[in-house]
């Protein structure tokens, strides 16, 4: 409990500095958000009463503080795209993305630590190489062009894939809402028509929005688990006996996972950027093809509000990777 | 015993004090890594493709060069778009607004970030924190996000894709320098460039600067990559460079609406030239870690 304090109190410079990087990321630079907001051929004095509504003639300091004081509130400013506050429209997408970027986590983990794990234990076989090249390609591909290639193999070409459009198949009524995640929901209710329908929306976005970290993790699982397989704990474990599977999942893997954990915690982060990408390619009713939605409409606070809410989930996974680091190697607890 | 014990930390000493990077063996070394050398191959076509685009009979442009959705031919290998445009013509020229992004960028993260790590490895104290502390907060956001953020707030347009992925990569130099400066500033050579009175700034510039250039060059090779990748992404998502410019994002983002009525040819070959490029500066920046840091071969 110590520990979760100590860990959550240090968050709070973090936050405070997050919310100053983006504030000066984005009133320091060049470009008006007025004149943008205007258009080009306005007037300027219209430029100016727009400027004045939104605060921007009032000094650095006063606007920070009146930033400071808007986010205390829980506004994250107003989309004038969409007519509501941000911070509603948030609120009713944020599930989907949630639940998009937790699948791909899960489909990364099965995927990457097992391809790590075989590519460290079989070091230089075939299938170590395989691993590389997937490791590579998959560092390499573009997130919203391997989308597109799903749509028309899966969808196109083959008919395996429902349409790219929304989380459910038109004529099914998503689940009754309790946590906003369609898969938890159906699950919960029983009700399995959903459920059917979410699943075979949600694979293919978060197999291409998987596969990125996938990689990295697989790579990183490696090379964790070859620094761990030369240790003589790990030869003494081989030496008295016992069976290679249990040597590697009970003795390395157990050893490897700190690292797996810190990794995982950083692309859930990640993800969150990747989601953008997936969501506005596979038409998902999340945050991020909202925020694209928004700079096609020239409407920047969404934008900068996305920017907070990914830097606070990105450190939130710190925070829980800390903690689940510290009750996998307890010497990390007492440090 | 302590002379023998000497030696080798003199000769290590005497090694350092040269720069890590002698161009002649890197580039020999290098030709030796077959990975490396595909890496090359790719990044050399894609320039040169850049390079001699308007040679082809097709500007970039010019609308009508063939019929309207053609499917690739030999007179259109790639194929044409929704005007007409030839396709092979928009991706080479693509690949110059794509190359120069990236180069752009990275000497932005270059600039910024490696006077900022030398900076704060070398003062060390709490200006040096300071440093280092702000560049672990921009390390909390997601790369991606943080681009759109800063190419939003300057408004879209490629001057401001190339300023927000330059930002994006500051922390990383500036992390990769500060480390390396932390462990150099140590060395004996630095100590005795501070004993014979050489002033902080030229220690910094002439003597450990040279020395971090090894790391440096890798993560720029590696960065050029994952710099052309983020500013397709910003231009697909609107944010980067507009149409009828014909940058890679921006050609996937026109081929977007064709996939559903079967033209595949109008994302395909954009999308295989970026993956083409990224997996060439991939390779190349891995091979260069391979030949800089032999101690990295074996954990590869």
């Amino acid at each position: 409990m110590n520990l979760v304090l100590r860990r959550v109190a240090a968050m709070v410079p973090a936050l405070i500095g997050v919310v100053v990087c983006i504030f000066v990321l984005t009133r320091v630079l060049p470009g008006d958000p007025a004149r943008t907001l205007a258009g080009d051929q306005a007037d300027p004095s219209v430029v100016a009463k727009i400027r004045t509504e939104m605060g921007l003639d009032k000094p650095l300091h006063v606007q920070l503080v009146q930033y400071f004081s808007d986010l205390l509130h829980g506004n994250l400013g107003y989309a004038w795209h969409t007519g509501h506050s941000v911070a509603s429209d948030f609120a009713s997408r944020l599930p989907a993305t949630v639940e998009l970027a937790l699948v791909a986590l899960v489909i990364a983990l099965l995927a990457g630590v097992p391809l790590g794990v075989v590519s460290a234990t079989r070091r230089d076989r075939p299938v170590d190489h395989a691993g590389r090249v997937f490791s590579l390609l998959g560092a390499s591909m573009p997130l919203f062009w391997l989308g597109l290639m799903v749509i028309v193999v899966f969808y196109n070409k083959l008919g395996v894939a429902p349409a790219p459009l929304g989380r459910v198949s038109e004529g099914v009524n998503p689940p009754t809402d309790i946590t906003g995640l369609y898969i938890v929901d159906s699950l919960m209710t029983g009700d399995m028509v959903a459920l059917r329908s979410s699943l075979s929306h949600i694979i293919w976005p978060a197999l291409c929005l998987a596969t990125g970290s996938t990689a990295i993790i697989a790579r990183m699982t490696r090379s964790a688990m070859l620094e761990v397989i030369g240790q003589d704990y790990v030869r003494t474990a081989v030496s008295k006996g016992l069976k290679p599977s249990v040597v590697t999942l009970k003795h390395a893997l157990r050893n490897a996972a700190p690292v797996i954990v810190t990794i995982s915690g950083l692309q859930f982060g990640q993800l969150m950027g990747g989601a953008v990408i997936t969501e506005t390619v596979f038409t998902w009713p999340g945050i991020g093809s909202y925020v694209v939605q928004s700079v096609l409409a020239t409407d920047y606070a969404p934008v900068q509000a996305f920017t907070l809410v990914a830097a606070v989930v990105y450190l939130a996974a710190n925070l829980l990777v800390d903690l689940v680091n510290a009750r996998l190697d307890p010497r990390i607890a007492d440090a | 015993m302590p002379e023998t014990a000497l030696e080798p930390q003199t000769a290590e000493s005497a090694q350092s004090a040269q720069p890590a990077v002698k161009p002649q063996t890197t580039l020999r070394l290098l030709l030796r890594n077959k990975l490396a050398v595909v890496g090359l191959v790719f990044i050399a076509l894609w320039t040169l493709g850049a390079v001699f685009a308007d040679l082809l009979p097709y500007g970039a442009t010019q609308p009508g060069a063939g019929g309207l959705l053609q499917g690739p031919t030999l007179a259109h290998p790639f194929g044409t778009d929704n005007f007409g445009r030839d396709l092979l013509s928009r991706v080479l020229a693509g690949g110059r607004i794509s190359l120069w992004t990236g180069l752009i960028a990275i000497a932005i993260s270059l600039l910024i970030g490696v006077p900022l790590g030398a900076f704060a490895g070398f003062v060390r104290g709490r200006a040096g924190g300071l440093v280092m502390r702000l560049m672990d907060m921009l390390l909390a956001f997601p790369s991606l996000v943080l681009a759109m953020a800063i190419a939003a707030a300057m408004g879209p347009g490629m001057v401001s894709a190339m300023v927000a992925v330059g930002i994006v990569g500051i922390p990383e130099f500036a992390r990769i320098v500060h480390g390396q400066t932390l462990s150099l500033r140590e060395r004996d050579f630095v100590e005795a460039g501070h004993a014979i009175g050489l002033p902080a700034r030229s220690i910094l510039i002439r003597h450990i600067v040279p020395n971090a250039l090894a790391p440096i060059l890798v993560r720029a090779t590696l960065g050029m990559g994952y710099a052309i990748l983020t500013a397709a992404s910003l231009s697909f998502i609107g944010l980067g460079a507009q149409p009828p410019d014909p940058e890679w994002g921006v050609l996937i983002s026109d081929g977007r609406g064709y996939i559903i009525s079967g033209e595949w040819w109008m994302t395909t070959f954009p999308g295989l030239a970026i993956a083409t490029s990224i997996l060439g500066f991939n390779l190349l920046g891995d091979g260069l870690r391979d030949v800089l840091d032999p101690r990295l071969r074996t954990s590869k």
